[in-house]
């Protein structure tokens, strides 16, 4: 059985390369896997897409925002590409407005099932999400049951950068509360997953079959945050 | 006194307005923002089980957590920590999403830069620059059962928001039943965009005088209701 333990960040993303595609899961600060980031942050790989819910937020914490700010992203494909309120002018939003980097922004359910859809091999899908706007300009539309669809198409990667609360050492893997969020559905789509966990890596057999949020088969990778590792 | 330096109403009272609208059981998601004033209301009406939904997929949560009680795994969808309630639930954001594809919200409540007579509304872009933020807000829009908007009447600069046709990308069309502003409750029906309840002292033809879509007044016109004491 391959070893999936990894003793240390680095180790775990080292094969990552220039001109990959990442997914980097979070929601409201919570879920996002801050010590991976820093450690493609240290590899210092260029030209790479990133597909998040956002582009970063303005604090000082480790996120997809500190690889845009060191110029590592040339792509987000996201939810959001301008602030919430005006004031809240980010790294991605001033390069994004100079031309320095592109963006594909897309709603945020069609963005978690673009990713199940590559997770679960699935061609494409018909969802009512951004039916008469701008957004479904181009777009495949078909009427189904007197009812107007948009065609989109699954959105893989090569690389997901996961947190869990607990996996064993399978890659079995539990998240806690509103930690899950994109976790899932970025685990399940990626070629390579890799997971920094919380709480223990455990033997195998000690987490509950009917407990498994995310089996095992999809995970490569596992990296416990040491006590002085980044937690918030 | 011109018409527009009249008192106008409050943002706990356009939000508080709306709220009253929810039916018990209702599964309800508010927008970040102002829209989640309205969970402050449901304080006065304790025998309305309202089951709130967040697009990062807890169903169930309840009020802000207190200082010193945060739980740092669970947020809502403004990322604020909020209270676990008995009965609540976890999905990942797929499975949150497809909750509300499958028309299982019964409102929405957001905010809004504009809104057009026929229920189109605009809240994802301004033209100030490249991009917009979207979220979730074109999935809820296009998917839940009922859309409210709570909104300024009015501009900084006193220009209508309330309008004949958006200006701005909209968000989506026609989906719009109810908006709250801090002059009144509309009604988007099919004959039109009727002005239900009115704040106090303002008359119909002040509020069309703020107003770029053409008011229909309701017949049984009323002040704007509001909480309970």
């Amino acid at each position: 059985m391959k070893n999936k333990v990894f003793p240390d960040f680095d180790s775990a993303v080292a094969d990552m390369k220039d001109g990959m595609t990442f997914m980097s899961p979070g929601f409201g600060n919570v879920g996002l896997a801050r010590n991976l980031l820093a450690a493609v942050h240290r590899l210092g790989v260029k030209d790479l897409t990133g597909i998040s819910n956002n582009a970063g937020s303005l604090d000082d914490r480790v996120d997809v925002g500190t690889l845009i700010e060191a110029r590592q992203v040339k792509k987000m494909i996201c939810a959001f590409t301008a602030p919430t309120h005006p004031s809240q002018i980010t790294p991605f939003v001033q390069m994004y407005n100079d031309d320095e980097l592109d963006a594909e922004l897309v709603p945020q359910g069609t963005l978690a099932e673009r990713m199940r859809a590559a997770a679960a091999g699935i061609g494409a899908f018909y969802t009512p999400a951004s039916v008469g706007t701008e957004l479904a300009e181009g777009k495949e539309h078909r009427e189904i049951n007197g009812r107007t669809y948009v065609l989109e198409y699954p959105l893989p990667a090569d690389f997901a950068l996961i947190r869990a609360y607990r996996a064993d050492t399978f890659g079995n893997l539990q998240f806690r509360l509103t930690q899950r969020n994109f976790n899932p559905v970025m685990a399940m789509a990626a070629d390579i997953t890799v997971v920094e966990v919380e709480d223990s890596i455990v033997e195998p057999g000690e987490i509950d079959p009917d407990c498994v949020h995310v089996p095992g088969i999809y995970v490569d990778r596992l990296v416990k945050i040491p006590e002085d590792g980044i937690w918030d | 006194m011109t018409t527009a330096d009249k008192p106008r109403l409050s943002r706990q009272t356009m939000c508080d307005r709306l709220a009253m609208e929810f039916q018990d059981g209702w599964i309800v998601n508010l927008g970040v923002g102002m829209p989640t004033l309205c969970s402050n209301y449901l304080e006065s009406e304790p025998d309305k089980e309202i089951i709130f939904h967040s697009e990062n997929g807890v169903i169930g949560f309840g009020p802000l957590a207190p200082a010193g009680e945060e739980d740092r795994h669970l947020v809502n969808a403004g990322g604020q920590n909020v209270v676990a309630l008995p009965g609540m639930a976890i999905v990942h954001h797929a499975d949150s999403f497809g909750i509300i594809r499958k028309g299982m919200v019964d409102v929405t409540v957001m905010g809004a830069y504009e809104v057009s007579e026929n229920g189109d509304f605009a809240n994802w872009r301004i033209p100030v620059r490249k991009g917009g933020g979207i979220g979730g807000a074109m999935d809820l829009a296009a998917c839940a059962k009922r859309v409210f908007i709570a909104m300024e009447h009015n501009q900084r600069n006193g220009a209508p928001r309330v309008l004949k046709q958006c200006t701005l990308p909209i968000t989506a069309p026609g989906v719009v039943k109810l908006l709250a502003t801090d002059l009144g409750l509309f009604e988007i029906t099919e004959d039109g965009f009727v002005l239900r309840e009115h704040a106090p002292g303002w008359s119909p033809e002040d509020i069309q005088e703020q107003t770029e879509a053409k008011l229909i007044i309701a017949d049984d016109l009323r002040e704007m209701r509001v909480r309970p004491a």
